[in-house]
C-alpha cells in the first residue's frame, strides 16, 4: 500500500469491509486480494484501467457473482451473497451505467418498478408521494413525474434512477460509470447528488474513469490494477501519481503527452 | 427537507416546478389534449375518426347499414373475433406476437363440437377442456419462448399449421358438427338479448362507477397534497359517457336490443384493463414490452410474465372459438381458418395496441373489433365479393399500422416514446 498521505481520517461508521477477495473465473483471475473499507458519509472512488476488475468487483458486491474466496463484512455483521435479493434485502442498492428505465412508463412507475404498493390495486397517490419526498430530498429538479422516462434529460433520468435506489433505504449505493454519458452541467448536477447522498449518510461506491468527476467528489481513491489493490490516494493527489498508479509505470502514454506539452511550454517561454 | 404534509401557501407537492405549464380547467385540457397527439401520442382518436369515416361511407351506400338490426348483428359478430382480439392486446403488450390464434380457436369449437355432441360429456366439461387445452398451448410457446429461445413469430407459425392439423384430425371424415338448436351455448350465440331495462341499468352503473373513481381519487390527492383533477371534469366525463351510451343502448333496443355475448365481452375487456393498468401484474407487463432487461434487473419475473401473457392468449382464443361455435351452431373445418388470424391481430393493432411492445389498451380489442365488423358487414351489405373484402381488410390494417409507426416516430422525436 503506497498512501501518500492521511488528511482526514474517515468519518462514520464502517458499512462494508473486504478482506482478500478474490474471483477466479476458470483459469483468469480477476480479483485477487482486494480489501476495501466503505463508511457511513463517505465516497470511494474505485478507479482502473479497462478490465482491471472494476465492474467484477461491483458485480460481487451486487450479488451477480459470487466471490470465490475472501470475507466480506457488512455493517459488522460478515455475511455471503448468494443473488441479487441478498444484496438489495441487506441494503446495498446499484445504479447500473444504462440505469435499467423503462422508458414508456412514468417516473413513479420506474422508482416503483417490482415494488409497487398494494399488488392488486395499484396506490397511486402513496406511490406519487414517496416518488416526489425522494425526489426532493436530492434536490431534484423533474418537471413532473406522470412523464414518461423517454421525455427527461440524460441527467434527470439518472436522478430517477438514484432514487429508485434509494427507495429501499440502503446503506451502500454503488453507482456505475455515472457521468460517462452526461453533458457538462449534467454531471455537475449528478456529483451535487452524490454529495447530498452522501450527507443523508449513506455509503457510496463510485466507478469513473473520469479524474475530474472523481477528484470533485471522492473522499478516497481506491485503485485497481490487474485485480489486484494498487494504493488508495486522496483528490489532492496529482493526476501523475493516479494515473502512474492506474497504468502501473511512471513512463507511459498519457506521463509522456503531459511531458512534451510541458516541454513544448517552457520552450515557448524562453523564447518570449 | 421536505414532508408529505404541505403548509398552506406553499404550491402543491407536484406543482412546485416553475417551468412546466400546468392546464388547469375545460381550455386546458383541450390544450393538453392538442399537444398530445401533436406530439404523436394518438390514443384512440385514430380509431374514432376511421369509424366515422367508414360509417358514413358505408350509409351514404347503403342506408342499412346504421339500422338497429345490423347494428346488432355487428355486435354479436365482434364479441367472438374480438375476445380472440383481446388475448393478442395481451401477447402485444410484452412485445410478442401469437399467429396460431385462429388455429387454436378453431380447434377449441372442434374440441367441444366433438366432446359434447359425438361423446355426449356435459357441455360445461367440453368447455373447460377447450379453454385447457388452450391453455396447454400457450405454455407450451412460453416454454419453447423462455428456455429455448424461440421467436413467438416462429413457434406460433408452426403452432399455425399443427393445430389446424389436430382441428382437422379430430374432426374426422363428416368434418363438419352440428350443434344442438335449442342449447343454451347456441342460444347465446345467436339470439339471447339483454332485456332494455338490463342494458340502461348497466350503463348507468358503469357510468356511476367511472363518477366514483375519480371523485375517490380526487379525495385522496387532495388528502394528501396532490393537485387532485378538476371536480366538473369528472362529472362532465361520467355525465357525457352515460349519456352517449344510454343513447346507444336506446337506438339498439328499437332492435333486439344489446347481446348477451357482447355484454360478456365487454366484461372481459373492463376485466384485462383493471389488470393491465391498476395492478402490479399489469405494470410488469408493461414493463417487459418496454425493457425487459431493466424489468429483471427490478426483480420481476420476466420469465413468469411471458408465460402469463402466452397463457391468457391462447386461452382467450379458445374462449373466442367455442362463441364462434355458438355463434355458427357448428364446430367446422372451417372454423378458425381464413382471416380469423389477421383480423384479430388487425382489430387489436387498429385499436390503438403498438407491434412494438410496452404501448396498448384493452379497449383497444372492443374499438379495433368494431372497426373490422363495420368493413366486413359494409362489404357483404353491399354485395361484394370476399377477394374485395380480403384488399380492402388487408389496406386497413396497413394503414393502421402505419399511423402506428408514424406516432411511434413522432413520440420519440417529441420525447415521449
Amino acid at each position: 500500500m503506497n498512501d501518500t498521505s492521511q488528511p482526514t481520517p474517515p468519518a462514520g461508521e464502517p458499512v462494508l469491509s473486504l478482506r482478500g477477495i478474490c474471483k477466479q473465473f476458470g483459469a483468469v483471475s480477476a480479483l485477487t486480494d482486494i480489501d476495501l473499507d466503505v463508511h457511513a458519509g463517505e465516497v470511494v472512488a474505485l478507479v482502473g484501467d479497462n478490465g482491471a476488475g472494476k465492474s467484477t468487483l461491483v458485480k460481487v458486491l451486487a450479488g451477480v457473482h459470487q466471490a470465490t474466496t475472501g470475507t466480506m463484512t457488512f455493517r459488522g455483521q460478515p455475511v455471503t451473497l448468494t443473488g441479487p435479493n441478498d444484496a438489495l434485502s441487506l441494503g446495498i442498492a446499484t445504479v447500473f451505467q444504462d440505469l435499467s428505465l423503462c422508458e414508456n412508463l412514468d417516473v413513479v412507475a420506474n422508482i416503483f418498478l417490482g415494488k409497487e404498493m398494494q399488488p392488486y390495486a395499484l396506490d397511486e397517490v402513496s406511490m406519487e408521494i414517496r416518488a416526489w419526498t425522494l425526489l426532493n430530498e436530492l434536490s431534484a429538479r423533474i418537471p413532473s413525474v406522470r412523464e414518461p422516462i423517454a421525455s427527461l434529460s440524460g441527467g434527470q433520468r439518472q436522478t430517477v434512477a438514484i432514487a429508485r435506489s434509494l427507495l429501499l433505504e440502503p446503506r451502500l449505493i454503488m453507482l456505475d460509470e455515472p457521468t460517462a454519458a452526461l453533458g457538462v452541467a449534467q454531471t455537475a448536477e449528478v456529483l451535487n447528488l452524490i454529495e447530498r447522498v452522501r450527507d443523508r449518510g449513506l455509503g457510496v461506491i463510485m466507478i469513473s474513469h473520469n479524474m475530474e468527476d472523481v477528484r470533485a467528489v471522492a473522499d478516497r481513491i481506491v485503485v485497481l490494477r490487474l485485480g489486484r489493490n494498487n494504493g488508495i490516494f486522496y483528490p489532492h493527489t496529482s493526476n501523475q501519481e493516479l494515473v502512474s498508479a492506474i497504468t502501473g509505470a511512471a513512463d507511459n502514454a498519457v506521463s509522456r503527452r503531459s511531458g512534451r506539452r510541458q516541454a513544448q511550454q517552457d520552450s515557448g517561454e524562453a523564447r518570449a | 427537507m421536505s414532508s408529505d404534509k404541505v403548509s398552506p401557501g406553499a404550491p402543491a407537492l407536484d406543482r412546485a416546478d416553475v417551468r412546466v405549464r400546468h392546464d388547469a380547467g375545460l381550455g386546458g385540457a383541450v390544450r393538453s389534449f392538442i399537444d398530445r397527439i401533436r406530439s404523436g401520442d394518438l390514443g384512440s382518436l385514430p380509431v374514432v375518426v376511421g369509424l366515422a369515416i367508414i360509417w358514413t361511407v358505408f350509409q351514404s351506400l347503403n342506408p342499412v347499414f346504421l339500422s338497429s338490426s345490423n347494428l346488432v348483428n355487428l355486435l354479436f359478430d365482434s364479441s367472438t373475433v374480438g375476445v380472440i382480439s383481446l388475448g393478442i392486446v395481451c401477447i402485444l403488450m410484452v412485445g410478442e406476437i401469437d399467429l396460431s390464434v385462429g388455429s387454436v380457436s378453431g380447434f377449441a369449437s372442434a374440441i367441444v363440437g366433438v366432446l359434447w355432441v359425438n361423446v355426449g360429456v356435459p357441455v360445461v366439461i367440453a368447455i373447460l377442456a377447450a379453454l385447457a387445452v388452450g391453455a396447454a398451448f400457450g405454455v407450451v410457446y412460453a416454454a419453447l419462448f423462455n428456455r429455448l429461445g424461440m421467436p413467438s413469430f416462429v413457434s406460433t407459425l408452426a403452432g399455425l399449421l399443427a393445430v389446424l392439423g389436430m382441428q382437422l384430425y379430430i374432426l374426422g371424415a363428416t368434418g363438419s358438427i352440428n350443434l344442438p338448436y335449442d342449447s343454451a351455448l347456441v342460444v347465446l350465440g345467436q339470439t339471447l338479448v339483454m332485456p332494455a331495462f338490463v342494458s340502461y341499468a348497466l350503463v348507468l352503473i358503469a357510468g356511476g362507477a367511472i363518477f366514483m373513481t375519480g371523485y375517490r381519487t380526487a379525495a385522496r390527492r387532495r388528502a394528501a397534497g396532490l393537485t387532485p383533477p378538476s371536480l366538473a371534469g369528472i362529472v362532465a366525463r361520467a355525465l357525457a359517457f352515460t349519456v352517449a351510451l344510454e343513447l346507444v343502448a336506446y337506438y339498439l333496443n328499437q332492435d333486439r336490443g344489446i347481446p348477451w355475448m357482447f355484454g360478456l365481452f365487454v366484461g372481459l375487456v373492463v376485466a384485462m384493463d383493471y389488470a393491465l393498468r391498476r395492478t402490479k401484474w399489469g405494470r410488469s407487463m408493461t414493463a417487459v414490452g418496454g425493457n425487459r432487461e431493466a424489468a429483471r434487473r427490478s426483480g420481476i419475473n420476466v420469465r413468469g410474465i411471458y408465460m402469463s401473457a402466452f397463457v391468457l392468449c391462447s386461452t382467450l382464443a379458445a374462449l373466442g372459438g367455442v362463441l364462434s361455435a355458438a355463434r355458427l351452431a357448428s364446430a367446422s373445418q372451417q372454423a378458425g381458418t381464413g382471416d380469423v388470424n389477421l383480423n384479430a391481430i388487425a382489430a387489436a393493432v387498429i385499436g390503438g395496441t403498438s407491434l412494438f411492445g410496452g404501448r396498448g389498451s384493452a379497449y383497444s380489442a372492443l374499438l379495433g373489433i368494431i372497426v373490422i365488423q363495420s368493413i366486413a358487414s359494409g362489404l357483404t351489405l353491399l354485395d361484394l365479393s370476399s377477394s374485395l373484402r380480403y384488399m380492402i381488410t388487408g389496406a386497413v390494417l396497413a394503414i393502421a399500422v402505419i399511423v402506428d409507426s408514424l406516432a411511434r416516430r413522432s413520440r420519440v422525436s417529441h420525447g415521449r416514446a
